[in-house]
């Protein structure tokens, strides 16, 4: 095994188990790999199935693992009319919208944490969620053959909900906040011996995050973007991007490059933006208050390495309201024909935000990355559209409609004859 | 005054196996204080080396986050339920 559990403060390491604390001095505990034993080529990487186990090298995967499911290698798509309508000149959209099995970038991290969780032996895996984590654990679980318990907020959008229950999952709802979802799954995972993907396995689920940032710079050609922004829940995603490409760096698969990254935050759960905003180090806590679901975590736990991976980059986060999160979901579905859910608006509305402000330029190369699909979080979108009253199937039915339609929308005009 | 203090597995090792204990302390600097004074060995584990609570040791009093309630200034209640939590990866006591 070239990897093993290493504390991020204290520097202890802990060989490979389900733990994720330091027990000296209750710090968080990292995978660490010794790059100096792996040896992968881009010409290897290029002939390998389009998904992200084609980066095993980089990833903490137990010697005996064969992947059954492809995960990942969503498309990196050129946003040319996005770009016109918020001045964004190359900007590009990483679309986990349509990530495999579940729809989120979510699938990427459970992928890694239940091939470790088999390894260790442990028959039941679990997870405090806000949602595509539920759906990511219950699906993979159900093809891999374990048992699963989801602990979610019960305010979670029904969608969500569904999509857990139906794998079969053990679904436990608790009447608060994902904070105290997640307060308590710590306290489970201290008594029991289940596989917590994001508690006792998170060191080995977090680095899942990182094929998002393999792939990203294998899709612009083997370099790395000049500016990421990423929705931001616990924070994991933006460091484990930020790790994926000083890996990369390091290997010698792409050239060295400064990458700035900016953090995209909902306003009613903005403890991490609120800190890089004021010059804090540490977060402070908030009572989440908002439609982005997925990102309403208050007590974000990777909260102080993401402020350092935003600051120390030269980058910015920046937080949207829930009426700009829903503009931004419509503005990416029109004009890129991507239908992203509430996190997604999240990071469309920081990404013209950051334009409008200066402090991305149109001629840099941009990745906005999309982490969840719209079609979870529909009751974002009530109201926002007349359904239209059915109409017979006549001709002359539709040709009334048609002037109907005209008349209150000038702007639709007869198409010009050639 | 009497609060309770829940001590997690994962501290238990440096408390001779201790679960549970009672302490008369009026904050959160006499919590620590007390644990220190009652669990010895626990101090390195819960204090870096200039004396600073590690900031990685979330507090919860009655399932509350204390940093809701005033953190260092919150002044503890009479039968409160203290539980030190190890934050999952960040947090600050």
């Amino acid at each position: 095994m070239n990897y093993e559990l290493r504390c991020r403060e204290c520097g202890k390491t802990w060989g490979n188990q389900p733990r994720s604390i330091c027990d000296d001095c209750f710090s968080p505990l990292e995978v660490q790999y010794d790059y100096a034993a792996i040896q992968i080529t881009r010409e290897q990487i290029a002939q390998r199935a389009p998904n992200m186990w084609r980066y095993a090298e980089l990833l903490p995967l137990p010697a005996d693992f064969h992947a059954k499911l492809p995960v990942g290698f969503t498309p990196l798509l050129s946003a040319t009319q996005l770009g016109e309508r918020i001045g964004a000149g190359r900007l590009c959209i990483k679309n986990d919208a349509v990530c495999l099995p579940t729809l989120s970038f979510k699938d990427r991290v459970v992928a890694v944490a239940l091939a470790q969780a088999r390894s260790f032996g442990l028959d039941t895996v679990a997870c405090s969620s806000t949602g595509n984590l539920a759906n990511a654990v219950a699906a993979q679980a159900a093809r891999e053959g374990f048992k699963s318990w989801i602990f979610i907020p019960a305010d979670l959008e029904p969608a969500k909900v569904l999509g857990t229950q139906v794998f079969g999952a053990q679904l436990v709802r608790i009447a608060g906040s994902y904070d105290q979802v997640n307060r308590l799954c710590s306290q489970i995972a201290d008594e029991r011996q289940w596989g917590f993907v994001n508690v006792n396995l998170r060191p080995y689920y977090a680095e899942g995050s990182k094929t998002v940032g393999y792939e990203i710079a294998e899709q612009l050609g083997w370099r790395l973007p000049d500016n990421i922004v990423c929705p931001m829940a616990g924070g994991s995603l933006i460091t484990k991007i930020k790790k994926a490409f000083d890996e990369l760096v390091k290997l010698g698969l792409v050239e060295e490059k400064k990458v700035r990254f900016f953090g995209a935050q909902a306003t009613g759960c903005s403890p991490i933006s609120t800190a890089v905003k004021t010059g804090a180090a540490e977060i402070t806590p908030q009572k989440p208050s908002t439609i982005a679901r997925s990102l309403a975590i208050g007590n974000p736990a990777d909260g102080h390495y993401a402020i350092k991976a935003i600051t120390a980059t030269g980058g910015w986060s920046e937080d949207v309201s829930d009426g700009e999160i829903v503009d931004a979901i419509q503005l990416l579905a029109e004009t890129e024909g991507i239908f992203t859910e509430t996190a997604g608006g999240v990071t469309i509305g920081v990404t013209r935000k950051l334009y409008e402000q200066g402090r991305i330029s149109p001629n840099e190369v941009t990745v906005a990355c999309i982490t969840g699909n719209g079609l979870k979080t529909t009751d974002a979108l009530r109201g926002a559209y007349e359904t239209p009253e059915p109409i017979p199937a006549k001709i002359v039915e539709f040709e009334n409609f048609w002037q109907r339609t005209l008349s209150e929308h000038p702007e639709i005009q007869e198409p010009v004859e050639a | 005054m009497t609060i309770r203090v829940d001590i997690p597995t994962a501290l238990r090792r440096h408390t001779g196996g201790t679960g549970r204990f009672e302490c008369a302390a009026a904050n959160l600097n006499e919590l620590f204080s007390a644990l220190d004074e009652k669990f010895p060995e626990l101090k390195p584990h819960l204090r870096d080396e200039k004396g600073e609570v590690r900031r990685f040791l979330n507090v919860y009093v009655n399932e509350e986050d204390i940093r809701f309630l005033g953190g260092q200034g919150y002044a503890f209640q009479d039968g409160d339920e203290v539980l030190l939590v190890p934050s999952i990866a960040g947090g600050a006591a």
